[in-house]
């Protein structure tokens, strides 16, 4: 199998690349924490993947900081999203992305076209750096957050959605001897309910979840029933934005 | 006062070959300068020739406004208030609104807002009030100087933010206030709400002639409303050009060629420019020039325009071969005022002035956005979501809905401001627009 393109997505948080063959198949992938020097990260990163890849292939950028790396075509992140999960599904559907600082809502056509997207607006309330700060602050690790969570007895409930102000009413929690499980659980159903108000009447189909914070097994769940419904969570979940900018120049 | 008059008249005689001589200068000393887009091709037509005739219209509005006050009665009026009435009383009308566009397109509106907010005024509270009162805190202006109100009047069928504005308004300057109140009307306008609206603009007469110490001339009241409906009717006309395709301009040029139906509404001069602008857009779509070099798609605008950002979001979208065909606000200028008949201007004034699209309930609004998807064969819509204008706002999540499952069009809401900066986050939205209009390929 020959690599035919690479795809990176320049994230707020995370940089993610992949090669992937003329399916589309993904070969290599690479993710690393964001570098505030994009071009010399994307760079290097993609090297990496073209030392693998053999020869000359094209390459297709997303993400915040597309501009700035050397590729032959960019599109947004809410196209690419949509390409790569229509390429992982092959159905249409909602996709929910939740990444480090935006949430992006894609109700996909039957041809894998955007019909219409809703993102969180100008704040970090309902994204992955909601959970990461408050998460930091408790001393809870992120990838044990799941593990809190079923061990809670009952949630207690974060009435904030506004990162810092969810933080600030979480220490007043602890304070008063609140238990960490149940703040814990409590953070993911406040995350769930923000996100679920932006897919508002698109929750006809299946929907599908991608991104970072998709491989909290805890989130998943809590959207999932603050939707009402099972939700899919896409293979190679934080690359799907990275597999739509390989696949728009394969 | 008498020195006043002649210095009011001078300014409207003298004022053209003034701010020719001007203008004339600026280009001098642009000359031989190096534009600095360099060899990069411009996304937009040729601009349109009559740019500089509406530059001088405009600016000769506010130059002989420098000297209104004493010279001849002056009157602080919102945009959508029945300023036929008062104009055979001889007032000089100062646009509140339309001056806070031009603080907006100048990027003062932070500094304004800043100093009404230091006087306890909200920053939730409209960025049109913001920056007007903040001129007056300040006593600055980008047009050298605004003539003091004798008289202040609002009409609530755009807001009801404006009856509190003029009511401070009032108190900082100890004038009368007329407050035209417009019941919101769902489905047609009843008949005891027209005549109660009618009631109000008799009354209102007696305010204006007692201020103006003049009597009301029926006869030039009837010449004044026949022009303003002429006015009206010109303004449709120049904005249904656009359903050409190409368009032969730009939503935005629209929004900036607004100026004198909403200042000198009622006038020749106003009628005469749209004229020569109709002229020139016909001219245009014979020769088969567009706004835009390479019109691909074609949206619709709702809501007010970003004042401070309309050329940054117009090339966005040029760039890309998107043009806004049609905008409802530039519209809602031009069916509003065809309504009115100079046979009955207080019975058809009434009636005009409260069926602008702003006091109209939500089925209204969408079928005038449907019409308009439909007259200008638009592709898409952007529902700018304005924190600061909620009646235009409020809906928009249902309009959006409706507009793409009945016109089968993409529609997307951008979040922002009409005159403060402050409230648009640059990135983020133009990366919004960006995926909007990828969803088109």
């Amino acid at each position: 199998m020959s690599v035919a393109a690479l795809g990176i997505d320049v994230g707020s948080t995370t940089c993610k690349a992949v090669a992937v063959d003329e399916k589309g198949r993904i070969l290599a992938r690479r993710v690393e924490a964001a570098d505030p020097r994009i071009e010399k990260q994307s760079q290097r990163m993609l090297e990496e993947l073209r030392v693998a890849a053999g020869a000359a292939v094209p390459v297709g950028a997303t993400g915040y900081g597309r501009k700035r790396v050397a590729a032959d075509h960019s599109l947004t992140e809410i196209t690419c999203h949509a390409r790569g999960a229509f390429a992982l599904t092959n159905s249409p559907g909602v996709l929910v992305d939740i990444g480090g600082q935006d949430t992006k809502v894609i109700h996909i056509g039957g041809s894998g076209e955007v019909l219409d997207f809703s993102m969180n607006d100008k704040c970090a309330a309902g994204t992955g750096r909601f959970l990461e700060t408050i998460l930091g602050r408790l001393h809870v690790p992120l990838d044990e957050a799941a593990e809190y969570v079923a061990r809670a007895a009952r949630p207690v409930m974060v009435s904030s959605t506004c990162t810092v102000f969810a933080e600030s009413e979480v220490i007043s929690m602890v304070a008063s001897g609140e238990p960490l499980e149940g703040i814990v659980k409590g953070l993911h159903m406040a995350l769930a309910s923000r996100v679920s108000s932006l897919i508002r009447n698109r929750s006809e189909g299946d929907v599908f979840m991608s991104g970072g914070v998709a491989l909290n097994a805890a989130m998943v769940a809590a959207l999932s029933e603050a939707l009402e419904k099972n939700i899919r969570v896409l293979p190679d979940a934080q690359f799907v934005g990275a597999l739509g900018a390989a696949l728009s120049v394969r | 006062m008498m020195l006043r008059r002649l210095q009011y008249e001078m300014a409207g005689y003298a004022g053209p070959a003034l701010l020719r001589f001007q203008e004339w200068q600026r280009l001098r000393s642009r000359k031989g300068k190096k534009s600095k887009s360099g060899a990069q091709a411009s996304p937009f037509g040729p601009p349109l020739e009559c740019v500089g005739k509406l530059k001088e219209l405009m600016s000769l509005h506010y130059l002989q406004g420098r000297y209104a006050d004493g010279a001849v009665p002056v009157a602080w009026v919102t945009s959508g208030f029945p300023i036929e009435i008062l104009r055979p009383l001889g007032f000089h009308a100062v646009y509140p609104e339309n001056h806070a566009a031009m603080c907006g397109v100048v990027r003062m509106v932070p500094k304004l807002s800043d100093a009404a907010e230091k006087e306890g005024y909200a920053r939730d509270l409209c960025s049109y009030a913001r920056s007007d009162l903040g001129c007056c805190i300040l006593n600055t202006t980008p047009a050298g100087r605004l003539p003091k109100p004798d008289l202040l009047c609002c009409c609530t069928n755009i807001c009801q933010t404006v009856l509190y504005w003029y009511k401070a308004l009032a108190e900082r300057f100890n004038v009368p206030l007329v407050l035209i109140d417009t019941p919101f009307v769902y489905g047609e306008a009843k008949p005891h709400h027209v005549a109660y609206v009618r009631s109000q603009l008799e009354e209102l007469v007696k305010v204006a002639e007692r201020v103006s110490g003049r009597r009301m001339d029926l006869d030039k009241l009837k010449d004044v409303v026949t022009r303003s409906k002429e006015g009206a009717r010109l303004w449709g006309e120049c904005l249904a050009t656009a359903q050409a395709k190409p368009a032969p301009w730009t939503g935005i040029d629209g929004f900036f060629h607004m100026g004198p139906i909403v200042a000198l509404r009622g006038s020749e001069e106003c009628n005469a420019y749209y004229r020569m602008l109709r002229d020139e857009l016909k001219d245009r779509l014979s020769r088969g020039i567009g706004g835009i070099v390479n019109e691909k798609h074609r949206l619709l605008w709702d809501n007010l325009p970003m004042w401070f950002a309309v050329r940054e979001l117009s090339t966005l979208l040029a760039e890309r071969g998107f043009n806004f065909a049609c905008t409802s606000y530039t519209n809602a200028w031009a069916e509003a005022g065809i309504q009115i008949d100079p046979a009955d201007p207080f019975g058809s004034g009434a009636s005009s002035y409260m069926h602008i699209i702003l006091n109209q309930d939500l089925g209204n609004r969408l079928g005038i956005l449907t019409r308009l998807t439909r007259d200008y064969s638009c592709d898409g819509a952007v529902l700018h979501s304005d924190r600061s204008c909620k009646p235009y706002s409020v809906g928009q999540v249902d309009l959006k809905e409706r507009l793409m499952k009945e016109m089968g069009i993409k529609v997307m809401m951008l979040e922002s401001d009409h005159n403060d900066p402050r409230a648009w986050a640059s990135e983020p939205g133009a990366n919004r627009l960006t995926a909007f209009m990828e969803s088109f390929a």
